[in-house]
């Protein structure tokens, strides 16, 4: 299970879902896996910044024990890597719209800030584990990559 | 036409296999309607990523449709897809069905996400989803008895295949509804408000003729203002009814 998918996930519980303890659910006992994908898609990375809930990547990201991320989230700019934007300014200045954003991504090329952040979105996953509720404590496990929420009280 | 997903690799004993239904969703958020429909709302190259989210995924084939296509459905290839199901076999048949989509025919494919062990949309965050998809259990018929799930849902310990008994029981969830066939369908449109995003969510929803669905989509109007239903696709007519139909239902700013 990626990391990024945490991202999108609570306690399964009704009345954990107020709480803002039940977000995000924190791994424990967890084996990782990095399952390496073909490319960054740099656009992706751009466009999914907003959504993002930083501060609770961060704690995930430690208490997976994983390098720390920065404090603030990168911007657009920090994924693209230095050398390949300055031309990609002038294209852009030079005429706007589609035409000139589908250009300008096919000549920026991901940073190493973008490569890390793709490595701990989309390419670590929990391959056994648990992830924990902080409001009720309920413990999901993650068994072969993929998370278990049924509960007692679905099954009836 | 966009190609269809394989699922040679999926094991219908316990899996739901594609029917007519599957592909009904196929056909339907790929029309020429929709796809202008669903551009029109997440073209915006400037928005963040929209979500697509199935839940009872079963084999796979709709996700990885809408995963590999996502480009021509909405306009955009950095969507995120995610899937839940009850049966935790159809979750591994189903991921693998979305990663081989991808690879195979997505040349500028969405972002796979995961397929959660879940009931309903029960584990996934409030107003995060921007385009629900849901192939319910929908034939009018008794639900089987969920006490036995958790022994069910895995593998019989120490043994590689599973029971007949249990293969039965993991098919049954896959189409009895319960009464009208609506009972696992109305617990999932009770959660759509909570579950989709606020401006833009969308949900595409599948009713067969028993469902009542003329009365289902009364009670969706009366969610409260704005909130829109309307059939864009069906297929099988039997003596003037539609036998199957999808149902899209969204908010507009009331
Ligand atoms: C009619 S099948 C549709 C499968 C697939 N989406 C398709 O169109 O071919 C219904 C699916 O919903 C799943 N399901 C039934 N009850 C569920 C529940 N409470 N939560 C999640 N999934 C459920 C079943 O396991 C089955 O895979
Ligand atoms: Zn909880």
């Amino acid at each position: 299970m990626k990391l990024l998918t945490l991202n999108f996930l609570t306690c399964a519980i009704k009345t954990c879902k107020t709480s803002p303890a039940s977000f995000p659910l924190h791994p424990r006992d967890c084996e990782l896996e990095v399952v390496e994908s073909e490319s960054v898609n740099l656009p992706f990375l751009k466009n999914i910044l907003p959504r993002l809930m930083w501060d609770e990547l961060r704690v995930i990201a430690d208490e997976l024990g994983l390098p720390a991320l920065p404090s603030t989230p990168p911007t657009r700019d920090d994924l693209v890597e230095p050398s390949s934007s300055s031309t990609t300014t002038i294209s852009h200045a030079q005429n706007a719209g589609n035409a000139a954003e589908g250009q300008q991504q096919a000549e920026e090329k991901p940073s190493q800030t973008a490569r890390d952040l793709h490595r701990v979105l989309l390419e670590t996953c929990i391959k056994e584990g648990k992830l924990v509720c902080g409001n009720c404590g309920h413990e999901y496990k993650v068994m072969e990559g993929v998370a278990n929420f049924l509960l007692p009280g679905h099954l009836v | 036409m966009l190609p269809t997903p394989s699922t040679s690799h999926v094991c219908f004993d316990r899996v739901y296999e594609p029917a007519e239904d599957s592909f009904l969703l196929l056909d339907t958020i790929s029309s020429s309607s929709e796809a202008a429909f669903l551009r029109e709302r997440f073209h915006e190259a400037s928005s963040t990523p929209p979500l697509i989210l199935e839940v009872g995924v079963g084999s796979g084939v709709v996700l990885a449709f809408a995963a590999a296509n996502a480009s021509s459905v909405l306009g955009r290839h950095d969507v995120l897809t995610l899937g839940t199901d009850i049966n935790s076999f159809a979750c591994k048949a189903a991921s693998q069905t979305v990663e081989s989509a991808i690879k195979d025919f997505g040349c500028k494919p969405s972002v796979f996400l995961d397929i959660v062990n879940c009931d309903l949309a029960s584990a996934v965050r409030s107003h995060s989803v921007d385009v629900f998809i849901f192939n319910p259990p929908y034939v009018p018929a008794e639900l089987p008895d969920l006490s036995r799930h958790q022994s069910f849902n895995t593998l019989p310990a120490g043994k590689e295949s599973t029971t007949f008994e249990q293969d039965s029981y993991l098919l049954e969830l896959s189409y009895a509804g319960g009464e009208d066939g609506m009972v696992v369908a109305n617990r999932m449109l009770e959660q759509i408000p909570e579950i989709l995003d606020e401006e833009r969510g969308v949900a595409y929803v599948l009713l067969c003729a028993q469902n009542k669905p003329e009365e289902v989509k009364r009670r969706i109007r009366d969610w409260g203002p704005g909130w829109m239903v309307e059939t864009v696709g069906s297929s099988g007519k039997q003596a003037g009814w539609e036998k199957l139909q999808i149902v899209r239902i969204w908010k507009t700013a009331a």
